[in-house]
């Protein structure tokens, strides 16, 4: 199934820009991953910052030599690294989290047919990242935004209003956008969620208490 | 390394400055590369590292901070040139793109998800083809072009994302706009760079 529902160009801007937060960073990296299209669009879009860049009047910088500059290198040569090959269920960017293997996760149990995973953002950062795991026909546990939230879907399926998203879809969504997403029927999903505010998975939390109903 | 001896006690400054076009940079890029050419590698400081000092600067660096991003920029430059791919783009935005990731790591202290390109997903060639660097040169000169006539309104949210690093929530207050009208402009802007490019992807 090819990817349908990317992010916003303009999210994509940010990312390449390096202006977007860390956790939507980390949804955003996973995604061009799987998708080689906004992965060329990324690539385009540092190409407008390094135009910008370009345009900069430089500021001199204060005397100093070659020597002072490469003294600690000089043993140093050019580092190649290995290229990462891509195409493990886990993208790329997400393995040093998580490992390979979704189902190697120690996932925690959230609440009726809902699992997590929090990973861990630099410390003092705002925002939430996790993985969530929802058992077929579950409603995903939350929804109405309250600031920018992308959900990377990586296993199964979810329906919304919107439609179908699979492995490699975004949810990029307006913040004013009402959604309920429920997860397919065969088999679930699990998916990577990251938000701008770290108070969004509080409300999770206290959802979370009550029996899950009405889809 | 044997090359780097005789440019040890060379102050920078003291070298000659000017702008070279992007596909002489790109080239002494590739002599790093290949050979850990010190001469190369002390044109490439001199031309970009004012700029990064700029550009952290407007990042929200002191003087002091910015001047040792930029070296550390360079550096890494220095040590990650045989990474760099002609095919994947101007010698610019690869060296845009380390700053930005620098900057994420030491200015926000965050983790930077951002990866250099690198050839990740094409097959590079060591030496970019004529056609090659004139079609960089030619996207690098439309890039500009297509950004120089956006609308003010434009532009402005484009430079606050890029140079001055602000988020579309940060932007939006600090023009007293609402978040849509942002994200509306960032894309507008992005279309016309894109459709100034197309027929060279």
């Amino acid at each position: 199934m090819p990817i349908i529902h990317h992010p916003d160009d303009a999210t994509l801007m940010s990312f390449a820009a390096g202006s977007l937060g860390e956790a939507l960073s980390a949804v955003i990296a996973s995604h061009i991953d799987l998708c080689p299209r906004c992965a060329a669009e990324v690539r385009q879009m540092e190409h407008v910052g390094a135009a910008l860049f370009d345009g900069l009047k430089p500021t001199g910088m204060s005397s100093l030599t070659v020597a002072s500059l490469l003294r600690h290198d000089v043993s140093v040569k050019a580092e190649r690294t290995e290229t990462e090959v891509a195409g493990g269920i886990v993208p790329g960017p997400l393995t040093r989290f998580v490992g390979a293997d979704l189902d190697q996760i120690p996932w925690k149990r959230l609440g009726i047919g809902v699992w997590h995973y929090p990973l861990p953002l630099s410390p003092g950062v705002k925002g939430d990242l996790r993985l969530l795991k929802v058992a077929p026909g579950q409603a995903m546990p939350e929804h109405g935004h309250g600031g920018a939230e992308l959900t990377l879907l990586l296993r199964g399926s979810y329906r919304d209003e919107v439609g179908t998203f699979r492995r490699g879809d975004v949810a990029d969504l307006d913040e004013d956008v009402e959604h309920r997403p429920v997860a397919s029927l065969d088999e679930g999903c699990i998916c990577l969620i990251a938000s701008e505010e770290k108070a969004r998975f509080r409300g999770l939390m206290a959802r979370l208490v009550q029996p899950l109903t009405g889809f | 390394m044997v090359q780097l001896a005789s440019y040890t006690h060379v102050p920078v400054s003291a070298c000659a400055h000017g702008m070279t076009s992007s596909t002489s940079m790109a080239d002494l890029l590739q002599r790093v590369a290949e050979s850990g050419d010190a001469e190369a590698f002390l044109k490439l400081f001199q031309s970009y590292a004012p700029r990064v000092k700029s550009y952290m600067i407007r990042q929200g660096a002191d003087a002091n901070t910015a001047e040792e991003l930029a070296q550390e920029t360079l550096m890494t430059v220095w040590r990650k040139a045989a990474l760099y791919s002609g095919e994947k783009g101007s010698a610019t935005t690869w060296i845009f793109t380390i700053a930005r990731n620098l900057r994420i790591d030491r200015l926000r202290r965050e983790t930077p998800w951002q990866e250099l390109p690198d050839g990740h997903d094409e097959e590079a060639s060591a030496d970019p083809s004529p056609e090659e660097l004139l079609s960089q040169k030619q996207r690098s000169a439309r890039v500009k072009s297509a950004l120089a006539e956006l609308p003010a309104d434009q532009h402005e949210v484009v430079l606050l994302s890029y140079i001055e690093g602000l988020s579309h929530s940060e932007i939006a207050e600090r023009l007293q706009l609402p978040l849509g009208t942002v994200k509306s402009r960032m894309r507008l802007a992005y279309q016309k760079v894109r459709e100034a490019v197309e027929d060279l992807r």
